[in-house]
């Protein structure tokens, strides 16, 4: 049996800073997990992946990963995409940095 | 040390300059990422979890103070202040930013450091024993060979599209301090009738199938080392696998093929290959050499550290760890810890780096190396020096006295930072040394050594670790394997694993209960964490991980 779609966002590296960002619903790149789109629909998925693909000029290797809806946009199901999100537990290095200096 | 000919610059040069144009055109779009990934790779530039990482090349483990400060400007002007050393004597720096690697290249370039070969399946930076030029157990320095190997394989035609990756390590010495067992060729230096060869071994290795080296030649005239090592090379090359990723490497080839028919086939091959060699090999050897020639060691009284050493407990403690046997008796070789307790393994600040580096040259005959344990050593330091380069340590938080306890733990990148990590492994380590830290008890438990790795490609060495822990992801949680007894010494063995893992916070009371149960069962105190289990086996430390298990066997 096949498993059972969960809901997506896709991500992937910028090119110049090497570090995290996410599609948007408007094809846009964002570097908050939050404010990219969640695809829910199985068939749109790989649909959404050509089109963030068609920017490779200026990413680094997009993937569909798993996320769920949260009350602020998706939120990361996975240990990996949360360490993603907010930076490497022994520094405040990353995204968290920018976190703190908000 | 090793000092570039006009050759070697204008190598570099143009390698970099190569580089920078290639990077220009990723960055406007002429390159897509298929195209440049190899590129970079062959460059040291990875892409990981956040950020880019540059790996840059510490050939034989050997610094010099100048290169030093180099690599503490790098970290400060183009990465977040730091950088990590690593088990193979690399130093990665975790956030550069890809238009800026170019200058970093360069600016490596101008003190001779470069990233070529630090990935890629290529013949890889040769490591050696960082005592290297400087033990007194050491039969010769290893490291002209070492330098001979890397300048025949660098840009080597022949070895440039190898099955895989190839690692060669070589010591100088009997006592094997880098774990050449576990590389694909492991070069140790032995004696045989009053002359001094290599013991070759081969098919070692660490990653999904980890596998000690056996030896195919047990004397090696020191001649004959790259029409040998040429003959190893184009054996695995034509009889390597190519299908499958995963058997690719010569410890499979040693393994599917057995190891008394490799040795005929390199013999076979080593009988053509060696009339080409015409002595030129041997000329740059001999030159090569020059540039490694002894420092003019000065001589002096040590009474200075006999008097600290009575007075000041503290440097006391420091020395009875840190410092080993140097082969002139008035010298003494420093490792400084860079393992805090509870910072990160291997990571030095660009301020630590630069006081290194004014140490090395104020006292260490500017000269400094990085073991595949994660420190920094300064060879040569005069007795009577060591309570002032002890004192400027503590001053910059490098004067940590663990060096071969339990603290001094070798953790992998993992999760933290590491693309293909299932697991941390960084936070691990730290709450482990923070744990025996706070327990005051690591003094007490003696020579234990934990090795950490965030994934099976092990490049945190933990299956030659005393306790071995391996982070897995386990339907989405982080768990952890624990392996016990194995050994990175010239005595090498994969260490065996206990039974089912453990949960990110189970991790350190675990091993917290394996040490009790060390401390319960030895002897006395001077039989070592690895000598209870071979004499006791996994037993004791079994019923001391799952208490669970035993019971209901009960
Ligand atoms: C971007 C980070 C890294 C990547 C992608 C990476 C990749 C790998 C892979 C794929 C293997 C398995 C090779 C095989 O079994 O054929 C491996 C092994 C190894 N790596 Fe790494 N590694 C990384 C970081 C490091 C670091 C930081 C160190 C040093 C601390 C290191 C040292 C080693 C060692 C010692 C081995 C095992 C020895 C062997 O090759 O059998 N690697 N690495
Ligand atoms: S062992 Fe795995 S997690 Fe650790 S650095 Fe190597 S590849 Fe990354």
């Amino acid at each position: 049996m096949a498993r059972a779609f969960t809901p997506k966002v896709i991500t992937a590296n910028d090119l110049l800073e090497g570090d995290v960002i996410y599609f948007t619903a408007e094809d846009t790149w964002t570097r908050e997990l939050s404010e990219a789109e969640l695809i829910t629909d199985e068939a749109v998925a790989p649909l959404r992946l050509l089109d963030a693909e068609k920017q490779n000029i200026k990413i680094v290797g997009a993937y569909l990963a798993d996320a769920q809806a949260g009350p602020n946009g998706p939120e990361p199901t996975h240990f990996r995409e949360d360490f993603r999100r907010k930076g490497p537990s022994n520094y405040s290095h990353g995204k968290q940095e920018a976190f703190a200096n908000v | 040390m090793y000092k570039y000919n006009a050759f070697d610059e204008a190598f570099l040069a143009e390698r970099n300059a190569q580089f920078r144009a290639q990077v220009e055109r990723r960055i406007d779009g002429s390159l897509t990422e298929d195209e440049f990934k190899p590129l970079r790779l062959m460059n040291g530039v990875y892409l990981q979890l956040h950020a880019y990482m540059l790996r840059v090349a510490i050939p034989y483990g050997t610094l010099n103070s100048a290169q030093m400060r180099q690599l503490a400007l790098l970290a400060e002007k183009w990465d977040k202040g730091y950088g990590h050393f690593t088990t193979r004597q690399n130093i990665q720096y975790n956030w550069p930013k890809l238009p800026d690697i170019p200058d970093m290249l360069d600016a490596l370039g101008e003190v001779g450091l470069h990233a070529i070969q630090t990935s890629g399946n290529t013949i890889r930076n040769t490591t050696a024993d960082h005592f290297a030029g400087a033990a007194a157990d050491e039969l010769t320095d290893p490291r002209p060979y070492a330098e001979l190997i890397r300048q025949w394989s660098t840009d080597h035609p022949e070895f440039q599209f190898l099955g895989r990756k190839f690692k060669i390590g070589i010591t100088g010495s009997p006592n094997d301090r880098a774990v050449v067992k576990a590389h694909d060729v492991g070069l140790r230096m032995v004696e045989k009738d009053g002359e001094i060869g290599f013991e070759v071994i081969v098919g070692g290795g660490l990653g999904r199938t980890p596998m000690v080296g056996k030896v195919i030649r047990d004397f090696l005239p020191q001649p004959d080392l790259l029409p040998y090592l040429e003959s190893v090379l184009s054996v695995y090359n034509v009889l390597g696998r190519r299908d499958n990723k995963y058997k690719a490497r010569i410890k499979i080839t040693v393994q599917e093929n057995g190891i008394d028919k490799i040795r005929e086939l390199v013999e076979a091959r080593f009988e053509e290959r060696r009339h080409e060699f015409d002595g030129t090999d041997q000329a740059l050897l001999a030159e090569i050499k020059t540039h490694f020639a002894a420092p003019q060691f000065r001589s002096g009284d040590t009474s200075a550290f006999d008097a600290t050493y009575s007075a000041d407990p503290v440097f006391r403690a420091w020395a009875d760890t840190n410092l080993a046997a140097h082969r002139q008796a008035d010298h003494a070789i420093v490792t400084v810890s860079i393992k805090a307790h509870g910072q990160t393994p291997g990571d030095a600040s660009g301020g630590q780096m630069r006081v290194l580096a004014d140490l090395a040259e104020e006292f260490g005959y500017d000269e400094l190396r990085i073991s595949h344990q994660q420190n920094v050593i300064l060879p040569h330091v005069h007795k009577s020096d060591l309570p002032a380069v002890h004192a400027r340590l503590k001053d910059h938080g490098l004067a940590t006295a663990n060096v071969g306890l339990i603290s001094d733990i070798i953790a992998c990148p993992g999760m933290d930072y590491c693309a293909l990590a299932t697991a941390r492994s960084i936070p691990v380590a730290q709450e482990i040394a923070t744990r025996f830290d706070d327990l005051k008890l690591e003094h007490d438990i003696g020579h234990l050594q934990i090795k950490i790795s965030g994934c099976i490609n092990a490049c945190g060495h933990h299956h030659v670790a005393h306790i071995g822990i391996l982070g897995l992801d386990r339907a989405g949680v982080e768990n952890y394997q624990i392996t016990l007894g194995g050994d990175a010494t010239e005595t090498a063995a994969i260490g065996k694993r206990t039974g089912p893992g453990f949960a990110y916070d189970e991790i350190v009371p675990a091993v917290e209960r394996l040490v009790e149960t060390y401390l319960a069962i030895r002897t006395s105190e001077e039989e070592t964490f690895l000598e209870t289990y071979r004499r006791l086996g996994m037993e004791p430390f079994k019923t001391a991980l799952y208490p669970e298990a035993q019971k209901k066997v009960a």
